[in-house]
């Protein structure tokens, strides 16, 4: 288009940047062409790899968050525990909070709705790709951001969900509350935008014939959780910049000696918190949904059922936050109110409990670590599910509030729930993403493990919480009973954490042992129902060969299988005369970039100057300056790329929804939050 | 190529209002401004409170939904942003009126 | 959200710019957003009227309002809107001219708008209601600070689409862009029709 014939005057050049290729009218850096090494994975905009990405990097803060509740067990292992002290205490808490569910399970789910809903709509890639890689870079960023509050003069303490007025600068005067602050803005920039990126995918970019309700349920389950992202963010993006003004520009949101009502911080928080709960345990429902038919051998039982009530959860997911503000004092009608809405919350959760069961009834079940953690989530949310119950009858939540009861119950939800989920994705999916299979014998001693150690360590939970042991007390008195049942809970920390040892064990174990022996898995290892096992293991750079043409829910068992007279299913076709072969003649992806590293390497740098000095905010919001632009006036697709040279695993280029003409129409459409919520914070 | 071939362009602007209807619904507007500024001065809105919000609410939805429907297409493009867009103000007037009712804001 | 046929003419499934519904990635990632806005501006205007009767010194912003005054700045603002529509239904007549006197057009309203602003704040703080001085004082520079940052985005943005018409890079084809933008414009307006009436005339 004309933005790339244009002749350009001399192209901007950036201090740090890569040398600039003659003939790039438009470009800062030289379009990168790597396809193996360090720089192709930081300028990839492959779904594929940015999903890797998002997996790896939440791993790696799992075990950062892992240590933190390892010394939190540690601390409360016995009575007048001295591991750490009160301050350190609150400071680990409330990290290990804010890591595990901000850069651990939401990242988490990211990476398989990256990795997965463009496969399983039948699309190249995602609507958006450079804003995908930036998403990612600026969750990257904004963790790192977060975490590097414990080298700068303390991280937050306030707990992760920071009541007011708690947070203000005279109960908490590090500089760890405002860490959170920009850094939960930094990390919300990445879903917000990731978030329109998925929705805009699923909407637009279904292959023909993949109507609604021919998408497989994980797919389903992402859509509503990334609609609630859209629709979340911005409230808790409000509740961050009050507190931020509040604490760097002496604003009078949460102060109560000047008129301030604290409450609207618990309101503003909750009202993106219950949300945010369902964005973090649907994706790990659809995981299973997707698990459960495969290794049980049939169909989901009552799909439209399984959608609809995940739709549901998303809807009434808006309609219960003030559950978490019982003992809060929001009146009569309030509780009442928000208790009859909670405990209806639990009807559509039931549902897919009961049609998880219902898939498994009757089904010749293969007890792969899949599907054990699948199984193992239905059995554990379960748990956590009934006692989510229990806080809905508001007068028996006034015991709870506070207490380890409240623990036990969202650790069940949160690691027995979409934890275990992930995990059990993460082996099921492995092959497509890698080529080989996880060893499944470590695999059964990493589930059993985990199971038996988180119910050791969340179980007694809620018996020393009805006993009356105060969450976030960092030490307490002998003689109350609860000695036993604390160390219990350490032991089983430790056993988690053996477990996870095996987990890291065992990816690098099976990479080994795939490389040594040659064994690449087939396609199809499971013998799966949804197209992205269509496409050859690890999944080529360009997807599908061609654009499959939908037909039936569950395609991809329907190319391989019809039914006999009795609707017995029966072999119609081998896997390897239907599979793909992965050949990209005539596939035009639009080309890696260095834009999205740079422009989310920008918002860190912006954060640290409102803390400390804004000359570092002014070099930021330049940098993010030149990188929008750079980003806008980029062609999304190399001119100079060839056509035909997309074979292989690993190869980098790819392909959006967007011409190349509309370049700029991408910038605006998806990068309008980036600017103005950074520029209105210094 | 670009989204849109010419075909589809020229299809959409014979279904978008012309510009002498653009200049009809920003004199609608300006007009509609004018009233309310003026529902500020009248003596009578001064003494009530209920009758200023009656009278100035209605027009600023109307005005809303002028430059929605109109200057933003709604009226006249895909269902889908409609839907999307409606969603949002939706849920927004919702939860937030929600929570101003459990502070008694609207105990005046 | 009922799946739309595919369009009968190019591009192809699979191909660049094919999308399910019939509309492009760009505009549909707008309205998204915008919907997204709309919880935004929504816990910025609820914090307002939460905080607008609960300061414990003065002055707050009502005493202080000079409703004429902003009259003619919404005025402006609502003006805007008409000229950006204006902008966009000359460059799909392909008239480069006309598009880029109403871009520019626009963005001076704009900018009209924003020293309003800016001396409308300046003369309250003057007046001794600064950012911390109440409750309601950081409600209201903040709900209006927002939005003015906003328009001060679009504004860039108006001159970027202006930067690139001028350099022959806005062709007819891509009006799309022009309305894309022409839609983050017309939402900051009626966020502002909120404001003016919500925050300025009810009192």
């Amino acid at each position: 288009m004309a933005i790339i014939e244009a002749p350009g005057s001399a192209p901007l050049a950036l201090p740090s940047g890569g040398t600039i290729a003659p003939g790039q009218a438009l470009g800062v850096f030289s379009r990168p062409g790597q396809t193996k090494g360090w720089r192709s994975w930081i300028t990839s905009v492959d779904h594929k790899r940015v999903g890797v990405m998002y997996g790896a990097a939440a791993i790696l803060f799992f075990l950062i968050g892992g240590i933190e509740a390892l010394l939190i067990r540690l601390q409360l292992a016995h009575a007048n525990g001295t591991v750490l002290n009160a301050s350190q205490y609150n400071q680990v808490f409330t990290m290990h909070g804010i890591t595990m569910i901000f850069l651990v399970v939401m990242p988490l789910g990211a990476a398989f709705m990256n990795y997965l809903m463009p496969l399983q709509v039948g699309a190249r890639d995602v609507a958006f790709p450079r804003l995908n890689a930036f998403s990612f870079w600026c969750f990257l960023f904004g963790g790192l951001f977060l975490n590097s509050s414990w080298f700068l003069g303390g991280a937050p303490d306030g707990g992760w969900f920071a009541y007011a007025p708690n947070t203000n600068p005279i109960f908490s005067p590090s500089h760890g509350m405002d860490f959170y602050a920009l850094g939960l803005l930094i990390t919300g920039i990445a879903s917000t935008v990731g978030a329109i990126n998925l929705v805009v995918t699923v909407i637009n970019l279904r292959a023909p014939g993949m109507t609604l309700f021919k998408m497989p349920v994980f797919t389903w389950m992402g859509f509503v959780t990334q609609l609630l992202l859209v629709f979340a963010m911005p409230v808790i993006t409000v509740a961050l910049f009050l507190l931020l003004f509040d604490r760097q520009f002496g604003a009078n949101f949460f102060e109560v000696q000047a008129g301030a009502d604290p409450l609207l911080w618990q309101h503003l928080f909750w009202l993106f918190g219950h949300p945010e709960v369902y964005i973090l345990i649907l994706p790990a429902f659809g995981i299973v949904s997707e698990i459960i038919p495969v290794f049980s051998r049939k169909p989901i039982f009552g799909y439209p059922f399984m959608v609809v009530s995940g739709i549901a959860i998303g809807f009434m997911g808006w309609g219960v936050w003030a559950h978490h503000m019982f003992a809060s004092g929001v009146g009569p009608i309030s509780v009442a109110a928000f208790s009859v809405s909670t405990m209806f919350i639990a009807v559509p959760t039931g549902v897919k409990i009961l049609n998880w069961i219902a898939t498994m009834y009757g089904g010749r079940l293969w007890w792969t670590t899949a599907m054990k953690f699948a199984v193992g989530l239905v059995a554990m949310f379960t748990i956590g599910g009934l006692s989510g119950v229990t806080h809905a009858v508001s007068p028996s939540d006034l015991q709870q509030t506070d207490t380890y009861y409240i623990v036990a119950h969202f650790h069940y939800v949160i690691f027995g729930g979409a934890l275990l989920g992930f995990f059990g994705g993460l082996y099921y999916w492995w092959p497509k993403a890698f080529g080989y299979k996880l060893s499944e014998k470590l695999g059964n001693w990493h589930f059993w493990l985990i199971l038996i150690g988180m119910n050791l360590t969340f179980g007694p939970m809620h018996v020393v919480g009805l006993e009356g042991q105060p969450r976030r007390t960092y030490t307490y008195a002998k003689g109350y009973g609860i000695d036993t049942w604390n160390l219990i809970e350490t032991i089983g920390a430790f056993i988690i954490a053996i477990s996870v040892a095996i987990f890291l064990v065992n990816v690098v174990y099976s990479r080994v042992a795939a490389k040594r022996d040659g064994t690449v898995v087939g396609p199809d290892p499971w013998d799966a129902r949804s197209i992205e096992w269509a496409t050859p293991n690890p999944t080529p750079s360009h997807n599908f060969d061609t654009v499959p043409f939908v037909t039936h829910l569950d395609d991809w068992w329907h190319q391989k299988y019809g039914e006999d007279e009795k609707g017995r299913p029966v072999r119609i076709a081998k896997t390897e005369d239907v599979i793909q072969k992965g050949d990209p003649t005539g596939v035009h992806l639009p080309s890696p970039s260095y834009w999205p590293i740079v422009i989310a390497a920008s918002l860190p740098l912006i954060g640290y100057g409102i803390i400390f000095n804004l000359g570092f905010a002014a070099v930021g919001a330049f940098v993010l300056f030149l990188g929008v632009y750079g980003l806008g006036l980029e062609p999304s697709t190399d001119p100079d790329a060839g056509h035909d040279d997309h074979g292989g695993h690993g190869h980098d280029e790819d392909h959006g929804g967007d011409g190349d003409g509309h370049a700029e129409a991408e910038l605006e459409a998806g990068d309008a939050p980036t600017p103005e919520e950074v520029t209105a914070g210094d | 190529m670009s989204m849109m071939t010419a075909h589809e362009v020229d299809e959409e602007r014979h279904s978008h209002p012309s510009d002498a209807q653009y200049i009809a619904i920003a004199a609608i507007l300006a007009v509609i401004t004018a009233a309310e500024v003026s529902v500020y001065y009248i003596n009578f809105f001064k003494d009530s409170f209920i009758a200023t919000v009656a009278a100035l609410i209605p027009m600023m939805i109307a005005k809303f939904a002028l430059v929605a429907a109109f200057f933003m297409h709604l009226r006249f493009d895909n269902k889908l942003f409609r839907a999307v867009f409606l969603t949002g103000i939706i849920l927004a007037v919702t939860v937030y009126m929600v929570v101003l009712f459990t502070f008694h804001v609207f105990a005046h | 959200m009922t799946d739309i046929a595919v369009p009968t003419h190019e591009p192809k499934p699979g191909e660049h710019g094919w999308t399910q519904t019939g509309v492009s990635n760009e505009k549909l990632g707008m309205w998204v957003f915008l919907g997204s806005e709309c919880l935004l501006f929504g816990g910025l205007i609820s914090t307002y009227l939460l905080y607008k009767n609960t300061a414990v010194k003065g002055p707050v912003p009502h005493q202080l309002y000079d409703i004429p005054f902003t009259s003619v700045s919404s005025f402006v603002l609502l003006m805007s809107s008409m000229t950006m529509v204006l902008a966009l239904s000359a460059l799909q007549r392909d008239d480069h001219q006309r598009c880029r006197l109403w871009l520019v057009t626009t963005a001076l309203l704009g900018a009209t708008f924003i020293s309003g602003q800016v001396y409308e704040f300046t003369s309250f703080v003057k007046e001794g209601m600064g950012y911390t001085t109440n409750t309601a004082s950081s409600a209201f520079y903040t709900l209006t600070g927002f939005h003015g940052v906003h328009v001060s985005l679009g504004i860039v943005m108006l001159m970027s689409l202006f930067m690139m018409s001028l350099r022959g890079r806005l062709p007819k084809e891509r009006s799309e862009v022009v309305e894309i933008v022409g839609l983050y414009w017309h939402f900051v307006d009626v966020v502002w029709i909120l404001i003016f009436t919500v925050v300025y005339l009810i009192p």
